[in-house]
């Protein structure tokens, strides 16, 4: 009983990285309608910024969390003003294979510099050590990780739903052309949603930095399965892919203690599940 | 009418004899390296694989003899069944003589399978499972650098013999991971431990605290990692986080590189004990090689003793077709060769291979240097052991191989 505690608990610190991740990508699906396929690509490129800034600048963890998401997220905006932007109106096949593409050449050219094996990002002092939980020994670090995503994901969940920005957001998906008329700059609200999502793909990679090696592939061994987040929790509801990544976070990490050998299928299992039950995703509304 | 027969059955000794000769003389070597060349083995074997082999190229002089050699290398992406498709694709239609470096044991297996088939040649330098010169032997394949048996013997033994007899293992779930589990295991067992229980986790894992979690719990005195690469490093880094060692156990990293050292930095991997046969500190030519290695890589990385394997297996291919005179493109016969031969060179010094495929040296137990004993970037191991080449590996008595005469 105590193992599966902790069970519960790992599976609640890696629901935190799908959360926000494929957070991320509820936004810039539901705004820009685009599947964004190089978001894993932008989030290892958050954690290599990270890397950066520590070792050329000497710019710590702290900053990190808050420098990288912005530096990667303008690197975004430049993507979605050179490129995306020309696909608005066009089959989603498009700008799925315009995104795989773009990570593709990120990738490549990442791991051309730094090889496969990856980089070394340490865990920041404050954070280090750990507390016996009585079930569990739990890194402070891994803590902060769940507490600090969770925030971040409420507090994109209220941008969005609750404010007036959200909502001139959420109406400009529905109409440009009259939330245009109303003399909001649309396309500028536009590259700048695409710039949040993806600072909050960087904002995951700062957070994995130490956790995980930083590696070039880290976004695509992830993004898969982050994808099949989005898909469980229903396109596009913000909501709806917060709960499901730490839904099925905790569903794998008591596959890996139950059946380790499915741990990296469980995921794909749920998700052929509910496309044959409810094919919108468990929160999705009919398009 | 008698002379006219004798003088065409002349004719045709002849041209027969000629044919014979020019085959003989083919001097034409076209060299394969099926590496992974873009996932989380990239770093050990990859490009550098590449390197390597167009290294021993240059230093062995055969194309200032006349000898023309072409070197291709593909990505077999740690897939058995891409690996397969390219080594078909490689053998009849490239026309490859010599498969180098494939590493993944899944792959490696199955590679090996076809060169028999076709009678072509592999010099395994990346693949780890003991099985390539054991159930699975064949008179195409050479095994070069390492294997799961060796790395049980060294390590294991060590430890077990340190005081480490309990035993959890984190396996990674395919050939190589099963292989390297069950080769520990009978060494625990026969140096008196015991094995107190295994997870088995999916390759190229990102997170491992649920099985670290698993093996803390276990309380057993050594974890062992029985996998490789990016896995590894994840589960040392993610170990030290979760508090494996400060808790009093000690981690037992079955098959590391030095990529992986590096990549994990000193800070973390320390104190690590583990089995090579190469380090390119070892001696004068060792490190000369290493240098020049290192300019030429991209990320100015020293070798893996995979990429060390490539070059060495690759100077001793080219000494056996000198000595046969040309290359009868005939994988058996050239495999008998290089067996007849002793092996010599800078990386591994003088060896042999044996008649169950297995090239034959010393295997070398390390330890990483603590941050303030290293002198600079690559200075990362202390030699603690030394196996000399008739003990590191696995007894012909043992062997299954139905190559070796019993």
């Amino acid at each position: 009983m105590q193992a599966l505690y902790a069970q519960l608990l790992v599976g609640l610190i890696n629901g935190s990285f799908y959360a926000l991740l494929s957070l991320g990508l509820a936004v810039i699906f539901g705004m820009l309608n685009i599947i964004n396929f190089a978001h894993g690509a932008l989030y290892m490129m958050g954690a290599f910024v990270a890397y950066f800034l520590l070792n050329l600048g000497g710019i710590n963890y702290w900053w990190a969390l808050l420098l990288a998401p912005i530096i990667v997220g303008i690197f975004g905006m430049i993507l979605e003003r050179t490129m995306l932007q020309w696909l608005t109106g066009l089959d989603h096949l498009y700008g799925l294979l315009l995104t795989f593409g773009i990570a593709l050449i990120v990738q490549g050219v990442f791991q051309n510099y730094f090889g496969s094996s990856g980089l070394p990002y340490a865990i920041p002092d404050q954070l280090r050590g750990g507390m016996n939980l009585g079930f569990m020994f739990l890194p402070v670090y891994r803590g902060w990780v769940v507490v600090f995503s969770l925030a971040v994901c409420l507090a994109t969940w209220f941008l969005i739903e609750k404010t007036q920005l959200g909502a001139y957001l959420r109406a400009a998906t529905e109409n440009p052309t009259l939330v245009r008329a109303f003399g909001i700059n649309v396309p500028r609200m536009i590259t700048l949603t695409y710039g949040l999502g993806v600072g909050l793909a960087a904002l995951a990679g700062v957070l994995s930095a130490p956790i995980n090696q930083v590696r070039p592939l880290m976004g695509a061994d992830l993004i898969i399965v982050v994808f099949a987040v989005v898909v469980i929790g229903g396109m596009g509801s913000i909501m709806g892919s917060i709960i499901t990544g730490f839904a099925l976070g905790v569903i794998e990490g008591l596959t890996k203690y139950f059946y380790p050998e499915a741990s990296n299928t469980v995921v794909f299992v749920l998700m052929v599940l509910v496309l044959l039950v409810k094919p919108t995703g468990l929160t999705g509304r009919a398009a | 009418m008698r002379r006219i027969i004798s003088t065409m059955l002349l004719g045709t000794a002849i041209a027969l004899a000629g044919a014979s000769v020019a085959m003989a003389q083919d001097k034409t070597i076209k060299i394969g390296v099926l590496t992974d060349n873009s996932g989380l083995y990239a770093d050990l074997g990859g490009p550098g694989s590449t390197l390597a082999a167009q290294m021993a190229i240059e230093d062995a002089g055969l194309t200032a003899k006349g000898w023309k050699i072409d070197l291709i290398s593909a990505d077999h992406q740690n897939k058995p069944d891409i690996g397969t498709a390219i080594a078909r694709q490689w053998i009849d239609v490239e026309k490859v003589d010599v498969f180098m470096d494939v590493l993944n044991s899944g792959v490696a297996l199955a590679v090996n399978n076809v060169v028999k088939e076709k009678n072509s040649i592999l010099i395994d330098t990346g693949a780890a499972t003991s099985d390539l010169t054991n159930a699975q032997c064949s008179p195409n394949t050479i095994h070069w650098v390492y294997d799961t048996y060796m790395l049980a013997n060294s390590t294991g033994q060590a430890l077990v013999k340190a005081g480490g007899d309990t035993w959890y293992f984190l396996t990674a779930d395919y050939a190589f991971g099963h292989a390297l589990e069950r080769d520990t295991t009978a060494v625990v067992l026969k140096s008196g431990g015991k094995v107190i229980g295994t997870v088995k986790h999916p390759l190229n894992t990102a997170d491992f605290s649920s099985f670290l979690l698993q093996a803390q719990a276990s309380k057993a005195k050594i974890v062992g990692m029985a996998n490789a690469g990016g896995d590894t490093t994840n589960t040392i880094k993610q170990a030290a986080e979760f508090g494996i060692v400060s808790g009093g156990q000690k981690l037992a990293g079955l098959l590391l590189f030095i990529t992986d050292v590096h990549a994990l930095g000193l800070k973390v991997a320390q104190g690590l004990n583990f089995t090579e046969t190469f380090y390119w500190d070892l001696n004068d030519g060792t490190r000369a090689f290493s240098k020049r290695f290192s300019e030429r890589m991209k990320n100015k990385a020293m070798p893996s003793m995979v990429q060390a394997g490539v070059y060495s297996g690759l100077l001793h291919y080219f000494k056996a077709l000198e000595a046969m005179g040309g290359n009868p493109h005939d994988g058996a016969k050239v495999v008998a060769k290089m067996k007849e031969m002793p092996t010599d060179d800078q990386l591994f010094g003088k060896g042999t291979i044996r008649a169950d495929g297995r090239k034959l040296h010393p295997a070398y137990l390390f330890e990483v240097k603590k941050p303030e004993e290293s002198k600079g970037p690559w200075d990362y191991y202390k030699l603690i052991g030394t196996t000399a080449a008739d003990q590191a590996f696995r007894p012909l008595s043992e062997s299954v191989c139905p190559l070796v005469k019993k």
